[in-house]
């Protein structure tokens, strides 16, 4: 199966090797993958903050990117997942451009989050050796918006010594929100520190989503406060386990 | 001992003159304020759930009621001539109040005319709209309010801080401060729930008895009868409309439903929604005045039906704002106001309901217009709506409107992104300063956006070379 990857900026920039890692479980699970030239961003920061012009002449960019083959897209980041699937359409709408609304919805229909498409998937044995206790974040658009609640925990299990955790605040938001995270900083780590402090009662190893932008606000907020918690994409626990190594 | 209460600043309502920023920061300092919120929604939250579980398919019945609201909003006009005439069929009196101050004038006017001393009220957020209470006591009445929370903080001098629990901002200990001010002997307040409610219902009791009028919110309007169902727990609300001589019930003007049917369906949704109860203690459906031969019931009751901006909704994009019922069930499970209580949203309504609402009833004001910026866009809200309302989606077209009218620079801003970020070679370019740059650190001194990242949070650093890089070099 080829599949073509919307890397995010995010990825793209601060967590390249999240990316590679994401190719290796993609190649793992029988996937030819693309990483079609053209590519920028989702145009989420833009449409969260009002400005649909400029989103759309951003997604406009990605979304002809995408267009330039017929293969399943895949995206590691329910966030843009969601913007492609879910807001594209509208974004388009509002902007007076019906033609890319309808292309949007086109190719929407051939847009899959990480997680939703490596669940349908087969994948070779995966372990850590040495184990650890992951606690999963759910983050909020791929968990309320794509309705992707199982797959990623149907993942993790499927790997062996990767013990999954139960938590309090598994399902709250952590703060982040793009400009949210800029507009109302104090806010922002608030809300991380109460979802930091329910983390820290089930004494994880390692804390996982599949949202890098989440781990990067929790992460910069641990660090701030001096927390010794460890974040990994769930791609990263994946090939970890593919590769019989410690996430 | 407990800690000095919070000041009349901070919790009334400052939308003049302080910024969303202001506001929500200091709301964060307040770790008892934090404290009260988490187990106040954290409580909520749960039997908000088990009761909608104990419904067969609880989603296909919000659906069944954001249809049901779209339709009513959609015959506004003639259900509220429909439930006017039934409403004065039944011996009642309508009076429509294009305004805040067109309600208190006639509200004051019925009080005037009936020398009334004593005004007792139970719970209503449309009143707190209008300052009906400021307006009254300008006149001369004594003005009590007799839900327990609201009772609470109108001693206090505060403002509601939850659509349902008013007073969900103060723990038992300030409750019980508060309270003691009112008492005349010698007796000591326990900071219980049991003594202090026993005190607040003798207090009440006596205000009851005394008063000349009553005055309600109204939950829901039924056109077909022309009622108006009262939703409460503490009895106060039939008290309030049946003791006193003279009732008046203030409606918003979206409150209704059309018929007994649909009321059946929002009456299993809102108290399940609001407090996690199958049904609340009383639910109240009056339908006019006292008649002949009836025992009880005032003389004369009055509906205000109030528009205070809501007729200008209708017709937009933001139109489904109109079909909140006022469950508060987007307050308990917002992540937002967990963190920040009621107060900090400046106005009336707090949570994602009031996040929309206030940019669209106070737009007077300047500041409202940034309330849309109280939310990470989470969609909790939307999840545990009864009628549906993709608050999110509203949230956003607030956004817009106000990007709209944004700053030049901000605008300049965005602009410039998405032509560098539009052209993937200029997307790449501006990769690459960022990874070859310095880091975000140093960067942040100059990017005010990005400095309010690092006061609280360690910078992510970029990685040397980028993904596109590596793969280009078919290195992955």
């Amino acid at each position: 199966m080829r599949v073509s990857l919307l890397v995010t900026c995010l990825i793209d920039l601060f967590e390249p090797d999240t990316g590679a890692d994401v190719v290796k479980v993609l190649r793992a699970a029988g996937c030819d993958v693309q990483c079609p030239e053209g590519q920028t961003c989702c145009g989420q920061p833009a449409w969260n903050a009002g400005f649909a012009d400029e989103a759309a002449k951003v997604a406009r960019t990605t979304l002809e990117a995408l267009e330039a083959t017929d293969d399943t897209v895949v995206v590691p980041a329910g966030s843009c997942a969601t913007m492609i699937r879910v807001f594209w359409p509208e974004l388009f709408e509002v902007t007076g451009d019906h033609d890319a609304a309808e292309r949007a919805r086109a190719l929407g229909a051939r847009t899959r989050e990480l997680t939703e498409l490596l669940s349908e998937r087969d994948l070779p044995p995966m372990r850590l050796p040495e184990g650890c206790t992951v606690a999963y974040h759910h983050s909020c658009h791929l968990l309320r918006e794509l309705h992707g609640h199982d797959q990623p925990l149907a993942l993790l299990d499927r790997v062996e010594g990767c013990n999954r955790v139960d938590w309090t605040a598994s399902e709250r938001c952590c703060g982040f929100g793009g400009l949210f995270s800029m507009k109302l900083p104090e806010v922002s780590v608030t809300m991380a520190d109460d979802k930091l402090t329910s983390l820290e009662e089930q004494h994880p190893d390692v804390l996982v989503s599949a949202d890098s932008s989440c781990l990067m606000h929790l992460r910069g907020r641990a660090a701030h406060e001096g927390k010794p918690i460890q974040t990994r994409h769930v791609a990263q626990v994946l090939a970890a386990g593919l590769e019989g190594r410690a996430p | 001992m407990t800690e000095a209460v919070s000041n009349d600043l901070a919790t009334g309502h400052r939308l003049v003159g302080t910024t969303l920023r202001e506001r929500t920061a200091e709301a964060t300092q307040n770790v008892r304020l934090r404290t009260a919120l988490a187990r106040a929604t954290g409580r909520f939250g749960d039997h908000r759930r088990a009761a909608l579980d104990s419904l067969e398919d609880p989603d296909a019945l919000r659906l069944a009621a954001r249809a049901i609201k779209a339709d009513v909003i959609a015959h506004l006009p003639e259900l509220l001539e429909q439930f006017a005439a039934n409403v004065v069929a039944r011996g009642g009196q309508v009076f429509w109040a294009g305004d805040g101050s067109e309600a208190n004038a006639y509200i004051t006017s019925v009080a005037q005319r009936i020398g009334a001393r004593t005004v007792v009220k139970s719970k209503s957020m449309a009143t707190e709209e209008t300052e009906l209470n400021e307006a009254l006591e300008a006149i001369g009445c004594h003005v009590v309010e007799t839900d327990l929370g609201e009772w609470i903080i109108q001693l206090a001098h505060h403002k509601p801080s939850h659509i349902i629990a008013p007073a969900v901002h103060l723990d038992r200990y300030q409750v019980a401060e508060f309270l003691q001010a009112e008492v005349t002997d010698d007796r000591v307040l326990e900071a219980a729930p049991g003594p202090l409610a026993a005190f607040a219902r003798e207090q009440l009791r006596a205000e009851f008895l005394r008063a000349d009028l009553g005055i309600s919110g109204c939950n829901f309007g039924v056109a077909e009868t022309g009622s108006v169902v009262l939703v409460t727990n503490e009895g106060n609300g039939r008290l309030c409309t049946s003791v006193p001589r003279v009732h008046i019930a203030v409606m918003g003007m979206e409150r209704l439903l059309a018929d007994w049917d649909q009321l059946d369906l929002f009456i299993n949704l809102l108290a399940r929604s609001a407090s996690g109860q199958h049904l609340s203690s009383y639910t109240n459906i009056i339908t006019g005045p006292r008649r002949e031969g009836e025992a009880d019931g005032p003389d004369e009751m009055h509906v205000v039906i109030l528009d205070n901006g809501r007729s200008d909704i209708i017709g937009t994009e933001l139109q489904e704002i109109l079909s909140c019922i006022r469950c508060g069930a987007c307050l308990n499970v917002c992540p937002v106001y967990r963190q920040i209580g009621g107060h900090a949203y400046g106005w009336v309504y707090s949570g994602p309901v009031g996040a929309v609402l206030t940019p669209l009833l106070a737009g007077e004001h300047p500041e409202a217009a940034e309330l849309s910026n109280a939310s990470t866009l989470c969609g909790a809200c939307m999840d545990a709506c009864p009628v549906s309302i993709p608050l999110q989606d509203l949230l956003l077209a607030l956004r817009r409107r106000r990007a709209a009218d944004a700053s030049r620079s901000e605008r300049a801003a965005w602009k410039a992104w998405a032509t560098a970020w539009s052209n993937p070679k200029a997307f790449r370019a501006s990769m690459k300063v960022a990874s070859t740059g310095r880091g975000l650190g140093r960067f942040a001194e100059r990017a005010p956006g990005l400095s309010r990242w690092t006061a609280g949070r360690e910078a992510p650093m970029p990685a040397k070379r980028t993904f596109h890089e590596r793969w280009r070099a078919g290195e992955i």
